[in-house]
């Protein structure tokens, strides 16, 4: 994780990464038109006469949008504008029916934040946030419904997005990628965007650049667009390799807006400096400064739920759990839930083991999430119960734990019905043992000079009874028949 | 009929109110009047069949005792108001056949409180001219000529539908928009009463925006209590508009004759304008003394920053209009010319689209706001519009209103201004401080040139102060005794 620096031919290269990410406010109505949100409606089935830029529409600003800005800032720890403004960018394009798209340039509602991000090696490092603003999402253009024509479909128009740009304080694909990760959990521990990137709710512009380590900031360029952790990782690398490349052969770095072709795996400028926007931004006229109460901002901040990081810390503290467990089971909001109502008076480490291990393991195989569980968190939890208590041992428990995905009752059910309780009654292992060592003298012999050698034995009981005898107990009646400390 | 289409809008509602007449009467005398008009190119569209169902159904309110306060009242809409089902254009050719499916919040309040709808009103493409030549259903003609002439004046602009058709007794009175004088200087040069209230009193929402930060709704009326009551209608908070003012709506009427013994009115020495023809300069004299007759303390007043206000207006509005006017691209309704790209279409529909002064505007405002040119043209505009609004706070500590000339001429001839766009524009210079400050101002018709043409002095008040300037007008109102009429050339 140390060494992210690219080998070049004349040596080694730095990537700098800094990223605007673009979440789609979860909210039912659109920014400022009142219309819904939604996806999968019928083409152009959910759009205003504000969102369609007809004459003298105007727009009204959704004050529920507001609050999950304000929210999402603090959950960045970032300082809440008690002023804001909205600006529109203007520019011509089908999808965009104002003409202009209402942003927030030069005031917006949140200022600079911090994110802590974790590596999947447990490891921490921290982003900065420059800002984070609301604006209204463009409609969408189709082209190739048709040869000669292009669609459009304004649902998607007046839209609700935060944009949220961070600092330039990445240096490798894995960390832009845990960057998104973590703070896509943050949103959705939030509430305040759903992060499902298929639908695009939540999408990446990526800023590459490359220096020699030491250097001050190359010249950058802007990939736009990017909308799963694999093409965020793709176009990375393959920008960071194009640009190297470049400045080697003596060339130099245009700073441009391009786009990522996960078909090729490349990027490609997407337009030259003649047809570069002057977006002529400005504020618009037809919107109020917005000004919110710091009463308001501490109502937010009051209702704001455990944040994931907080929440990481928690569990590694409370429950005493390994970093990289506490991190699996604060990722969702639904896992930590599900953890800590199987972990009620349980064994935290054993009950994280079968959690992350076993029941996300094969949740993830089936490609389904924690909610969708055949296993409700008690069931788990009373399995771990009963491996702690003696009744079964952990590879009895694995039988167990198949019949729960199957539904087969609670875990004492599933044991009892059908005779998986654990054999510690000594009278009848001792018989077992006593039979076993007569069968064997020589190896009984052997194992008095060589102790590590009863596994043998161990072995032999537990097939003998079907794996239902306590190996603990076993372990101790062996030793005492065979004279072992 | 005729005398029914002379009443003012305050003695027509009580004739309605009392069966002296009934609304589909009035509304017959109304309509029979434009038919006979047409020349003067008032009305864009004429709604009679629409009329005569909202009179019938005014009258059976009326019947049953009941009826708002403009119960009946045959008005006209100036087309930058969006009227359900009724094509909308805002006097340009890219809205040509557009037919909005909403009413915009002003006429509603209007019909809601019984008044009729007549027709949509011809006016300077998307509010943009001072002389109504810039529609692109061809300018609107003043009822009134200079004596002796034949020559057809221009009834001022952008309202000038509205200000010609109720100078002519086409209608009790019309909507109209003032962006930088746009229903003080129509109303000055067709000896009618015209106010633009505070900014944010009207709702803009379903009305055709030019530039968003000075555009305001109001009446242009045959008097100073048709002003107010008809004002006291348009009026009232819109939540569906965010500039739209949280205030309650005072009855206006009640201003009306109101003593103004002890206001204070001030009298700006920048607005001694060079050139500005004596008889104007008389006028505002005249004015300064029937005030101070009836009472009212005359205070000289300065507003420094005055002679900025016209280029910062320049600035401002066409920024604004450049990006308002973005919508206009014939994808989604209006008029949509042919190409072979999207650019072509683009291109073509709106230099298709557009008049020249429109285009002119639009370039101006994508000029001042583009990137390198920003921070020298539309910030520095917005300080300027600061100081001007500042100079008014400052007058506000020394009196209670403003009295200027409306306008710096009376009506001229039409195609007498078209060579220098500059000309055209200081015909605002009075005018655009108040929409700057987002100040209401009201022009009152005070006399007669020696041409035989209206003049009218204007007041501008503090916000929301609107009440102040009924009574003031009311009392200027009365002192000049304004009877006169444009002999009826027309029909």
């Amino acid at each position: 994780m140390t060494d992210t620096l690219i080998q070049g031919r004349t040596g080694p290269w730095e990537i700098v990464l800094g990223l605007e990410v673009h979440a789609q406010v979860a909210s039912r109505a659109k920014l400022f038109s009142g219309a819904a949100v939604g996806f999968g409606a019928g083409p152009n089935a959910q759009v205003s006469t504000v969102d369609a830029g007809f004459p003298g529409m105007l727009p009204v600003l959704n004050r529920f949008c507001v609050e999950q800005a304000v929210k999402t800032g603090l959950g960045l720890n970032a300082q809440i504008h008690r002023t804001s403004r909205f600006d529109r960018k203007n520019y011509f394009y089908p999808d965009l029916p104002q003409g202009y798209q209402i942003s927030q340039l030069y005031h917006p509602i949140v200022g600079e934040g911090a994110l802590e991000v974790e590596r999947d090696d447990g490891s921490t490092f921290t982003v900065g946030i420059e800002r984070l603003h609301l604006e209204q999402d463009a409609g969408k253009s189709i082209h190739d419904m048709d040869p000669h024509s292009t669609y459009v479909d304004l649902n998607r128009s007046g839209t609700a997005l935060m944009e949220i740009v961070s600092r330039p304080d990445m240096r490798s694909a894995e960390d832009a990628a845990a960057y998104v990760r973590t703070l896509r959990t943050l949103l959705r521990a939030l509430g305040t965007c759903d992060g499902d990137m298929e639908k695009g709710n939540l999408r990446a512009d990526v800023n590459v650049s490359v220096r020699r380590p030491g250097e001050g900031l190359g010249t950058r360029c802007e990939i736009k667009n990017v909308n799963s952790f694999r093409f965020i990782m793709q176009a990375i690398e393959y920008e960071a390799r194009r640009q190297v490349e470049i400045l080697e052969d003596g060339g130099k770095i245009t700073q441009e807006t391009r786009l990522f072709d996960p078909g090729r795996g490349e990027t490609r400028s997407m337009r030259s400096k003649e047809e570069a926007h002057d977006y002529r931004y400005f504020p618009d006229p037809d919107l109020l400064p917005l000004v919110l109460e710091e009463a308001w901002i501490e109502e937010i901040r009051a209702s704001l739920p455990e944040l994931p990081a907080a929440r990481r810390r928690r569990f590694a503290e409370q429950y005493g759990l390994t970093a990289y467990d506490a991190g699996v089971l604060t990722a969702e909001d639904e896992r930590a839930a599900y953890f800590e109502r199987a972990a009620g008076g349980r064994n935290a480490k054993l009950v994280a083991n079968w959690t992350v291990n076993d029941l996300l393991g094969r949740l993830s195989a089936e490609d389904r999430g924690i909610a969708e569980s055949p296993i409700p968190p008690e069931t788990l939890g009373e399995l771990v119960g009963l491996i702690e208590e003696g009744t079964i041992s952990s590879k009895i428990a694995k039988t167990v734990f198949e019949k729960l995905w199957a539904g087969e009752g609670s875990a004492r059910e599933v044991v009892e019905r059908e005779g998986l309780v654990q054999v510690s009654d000594t009278g009848a292992l001792e018989a077992a043992v006593d039979k076993l060592i007569a069968a064997n003298p020589d190896k009984a012999e052997a194992v008095k000079s060589k102790p590590q050698a009863i596994g043998w034995f161990v072995g032999q009981v537990m097939k003998e009874t079907g794996g239902k005898a306590n190996p603990a107990v076993v372990n101790a009646l062996l030793r005492a028949r065979l004279g072992i400390d | 009929m005729t005398e029914l289409t002379a009443l003012t809008l305050t003695d027509a509602v009580e004739g309605l109110r009392t069966k002296r007449f009934s609304a589909e009467e009035i509304t017959r005398a109304h309509l029979e009047a434009m038919e006979g008009a047409r020349t003067l190119n008032a009305f864009t569209v004429e709604t009679p069949d629409r009329a005569l169902e909202m009179a019938r159904a005014s009258d059976a309110r009326i019947a049953r005792g009941e009826g708002g306060p403009l119960e009946g009242a045959p008005l006209g809409v100036k087309d930058l108001f969006s009227t359900e089902g009724v094509e909308t254009t805002a006097g340009s050719r890219i809205l040509q056949g557009f037919k909005p499916p909403y009413e915009s919040t002003v006429t509603a309040n209007l019909w809601r409180d019984g008044a009729v709808m007549l027709g949509k009103l011809n006016m300077d493409e998307f509010a943009m001219g001072s002389s109504n030549e810039t529609s692109a259903w061809g300018p609107v003609a003043n009822p009134w000529r200079s004596r002796g002439s034949n020559a057809s004046l221009t009834p001022g602009g952008s309202s000038g539908g509205s200000a010609s058709a109720v100078a002519a007794d086409l209608c009790l009175g019309a909507t109209a928009s003032d962006t930088g004088g746009s229903i003080r200087q129509p109303a000055a040069f067709t000896g009618t009463v015209g106010i633009k209230p505070t900014y944010g009193r009207c709702s803009r929402w379903g009305m055709v925006a030019f530039a968003s930060s000075l555009d305001q709704a109001g009446p242009i009326t045959r008097s100073v209590s048709d002003a107010a009551l008809m004002l006291r209608s348009m009026s009232g908070h819109d939540p569906k508009d965010s500039t739209s003012l949280p205030v309650e709506t005072p009855d206006f009427t009640q201003f009306v004759g109101r003593d103004v013994r002890g206001l204070r009115v001030g009298v700006p020495r920048e607005y001694r304008v060079d050139g500005m023809p004596a008889e104007i300069e008389q006028l505002w004299e005249q004015g300064v003394a029937w005030l101070r007759d009836a009472g009212c303390e005359i205070v000289e007043v300065s507003l420094p920053h005055t002679r900025y206000a016209l280029p910062a207006y320049y600035i401002v509005a066409p920024a604004e209009a450049s990006s308002n006017l973005a919508r206009y691209d014939g994808m989604r309704f209006g008029y949509r010319a042919g190409g072979g790209t999207l650019t072509e279409v683009y291109e073509n529909t709106r230099a298709e689209g557009f008049g020249d002064e429109v285009k002119r505007r639009i370039l101006i405002g994508t000029y001042v706001l583009s990137a390198g040119f920003y921070d020298a043209y539309y910030l520095r505009a917005l300080k300027v519009r600061r100081r001007i609004a500042d100079d008014f706070d400052r007058a506000w500590e020394t009196c209670d209103a403003l009295l200027t000339p409306s306008t710096p001429t009376a009506a001229f001839a039409l195609g007498d201004k078209d060579a220098d766009p500059v000309t055209m524009y200081l015909n605002d210079v009075f005018t655009v401080p108040a929409n700057l400050a987002g100040l209401p101002g009201i022009s009152v018709p005070a006399g007669l040139d020696a041409n035989g043409l209206p003049l009218g002095l204007q007041l501008v008040g503090r916000a929301l102060d609107e009440g102040t300037l009924f009574s003031l007008a009311g009392a200027l109102e009365q002192a000049a005794a304004f009877r006169a009429k444009p002999e009826r050339w027309w029909s």
